[in-house]
């Protein structure tokens, strides 16, 4: 790990625009020689400081942003939702009474991602804008397409954990699973830029695909920063859950992830429905044909097989991943099934 | 007409004071550890885990991956297990850090380290300091514990000799102890 400058601004308005770079931007070269010269935003730093010992990232400087109080809170929304400071942990989250009541698919994935260990100092922001797991781009010796290179190795190489949808000229798969819940759960992201600027966008479009920009997965800009997550109240009939498929039980990343949230009239038919898939695709994926299938009717066993099968609509898989097609359409379907049965 | 755009290594320094910025070389700092506060001199670079081991001589906390991965490491901040390898010891502020030298009362050992014996949870013991300042921290956190507990506890944990099911039968029995 390279030697570099610390600062550790205690309020906000004195941290904004203090990075010169993001982290993805650092980590972008013609060469495969590492950039030195940039200063970089950390939370709980757990994937930095990652990125920085595998020798991938070297910035000059780091701005510290967990001494900054206000972005650690949970609190209620003037719109009845509910506002989590960036800093939150995953810890923090997964004990939360509120997001275990009213965000179950959140608490589910915060609660069951990397090691306790981890979850005690790892932020949501951080996750949010953690880089990518793939092993060709967390290895010094591929100069991929996503640091600079010319090519992703992972189409002719072992991408058994790669994307299975919208893998155009990059099949990294996204890395956060919380991603996948928040998609499913209509979260939006305020940030805030220099001179104490703020704007709102949805997770969703906040997350861009390679086709967009194959150097970054989301439109965070130099010197901004992710400073809350604002989940919108769900309705009262509204349930959702996050349910994951790793190769261990504890401590994997996903190979399949999956988030369904579903608003559905007492003992009636489904008013609206999210399935989110997670580990299939460069950004969380929409499965809109599962979706559409979903809402209106009265759901039961024949109808969550029948979404669960269309959410595989338009899926691409690589040399190596075909195998989780038939995961994901198991997850789908028992996610979907849980959430309509309340367990 | 004068040049005054200052040289590169300048404009450097000019913008690091700017962010009160340290480093990169040594600077001071305070750790307390084991209720013992400790003045250190060293590079923001270096790591909770380099500062306890290299610098205090505290050589209980294990070093097996140094990327959170395997949980060797494991120490107390503020009484909640972490990675100390995957912490920058500037980073720890004020924050209090327990590590497995920390843990006993004189000769008296924790209750967790005496089941660890009791029970042969150990082989190697590389991975052991950490697995029990988890075990520990759970047991200050939940004395009724069940077998789904401490495998969620231990689960960030690599024993590479397969001690986990000895660890298991010790903190069940460390539990039924506590209770009685």
């Amino acid at each position: 790990m390279n030697s570099f400058e610390w600062s550790s601004p205690r309020d906000i308005a004195q941290a904004a625009g203090v990075a010169t770079t993001t982290v993805a931007a650092a980590m972008v070269s013609q060469s495969g020689r590492l950039s030195t010269d940039g200063v970089v935003f950390k939370a709980g730093g757990i994937d930095l400081l990652d990125l920085m010992k595998e020798g991938l990232l070297a910035p000059r400087g780091i701005v510290n942003l967990r001494e900054i109080p206000d972005l650690a809170v949970i609190a209620q929304a003037d719109d009845g939702g509910v506002r989590i400071g960036a800093n939150v942990t995953l810890a923090q989250l997964a004990a939360d009474p509120v997001i275990r009541t009213r965000f179950l698919a959140l608490a589910d994935v915060a609660g069951n991602s990397a090691s306790p260990q981890i979850r005690q100092v790892a932020t949501i922001g951080g996750n949010l804008l953690q880089r990518p797991r793939c092993w060709y781009f967390r290895s010094r010796d591929h100069h991929c397409a996503r640091k600079g290179g010319e090519v992703c190795f992972a189409f002719a190489g072992e991408n058994q954990y790669h994307a299975i949808f919208d893998h155009n000229g990059c099949a990294m798969v996204h890395p956060s699973t919380s991603a996948t819940a928040l998609v499913a759960l209509g979260a939006k992201l305020e940030l805030t830029g220099a001179a104490g600027t703020k704007r709102v966008v949805g997770l969703e479009q906040f997350f861009l695909l390679p086709e967009v920009d194959i150097q970054r997965e989301n439109d965070l800009t130099p010197g901004e920063i992710l400073t809350a997550i604002l989940l919108p109240p769900p309705a009262p009939t509204s349930r959702s859950i996050h349910i994951k498929q790793g190769e261990t039980d504890s401590f994997d990343w996903p190979i399949a992830d999956v988030a369904v949230a579903l608003d559905t009239a007492p003992g009636g038919a489904c008013r609206a429905a999210a399935v989110i898939l997670g580990a299939a695709a460069p950004v969380p994926h929409r499965a809109k044909a599962a979706e559409a299938l979903l809402v209106g009717k009265t759901i039961d066993a024949d109808v969550a097989r029948a979404a669960a099968h269309a959410a595989l609509q338009g899926a691409a898989p690589l040399t190596k991943n075909a195998y989780k097609l038939p995961i994901f359409e198991t997850l789908v379907r028992r996610a979907i099934l849980a959430v309509v049965r309340g367990g | 007409m004068l040049d005054t755009t200052l040289p590169d290594f300048l404009a450097s320094d000019a913008q690091a004071a700017e962010r009160d910025a340290v480093g990169p070389g040594p600077v001071p700092l305070t750790l307390d550890v084991n209720n013992v506060s400790h003045s250190l001199f060293i590079e923001p670079k270096t790591t909770l885990a380099e500062a306890l081991r290299d610098s205090l001589d505290l050589t209980g906390t294990k070093v097996g991956c140094d990327r959170g991965a395997c949980s060797a490491c494991t120490v107390w901040l503020d009484g909640k297990p972490i990675a100390a390898c995957m912490m920058l010891a500037i980073d720890v502020g004020s924050r209090k850090i327990t590590t497995i030298e920390g843990l006993a009362h004189g000769d008296e050992l924790h209750p967790v380290q005496s089941a660890f014996i009791a029970h042969d949870a150990v082989q190697c013991g590389f991975c052991t300091p950490g697995l029990v300042m988890s075990c520990a921290a759970l047991l200050e956190s939940n004395p009724t514990l069940t077998i789904d507990d401490i495998k969620a506890a231990t689960s960030g944990h690599l024993c590479r000799c397969g001690t986990h099911p000895h660890v298991h039968d010790a903190m069940l029995d460390a539990s039924r102890i506590r209770k009685t």
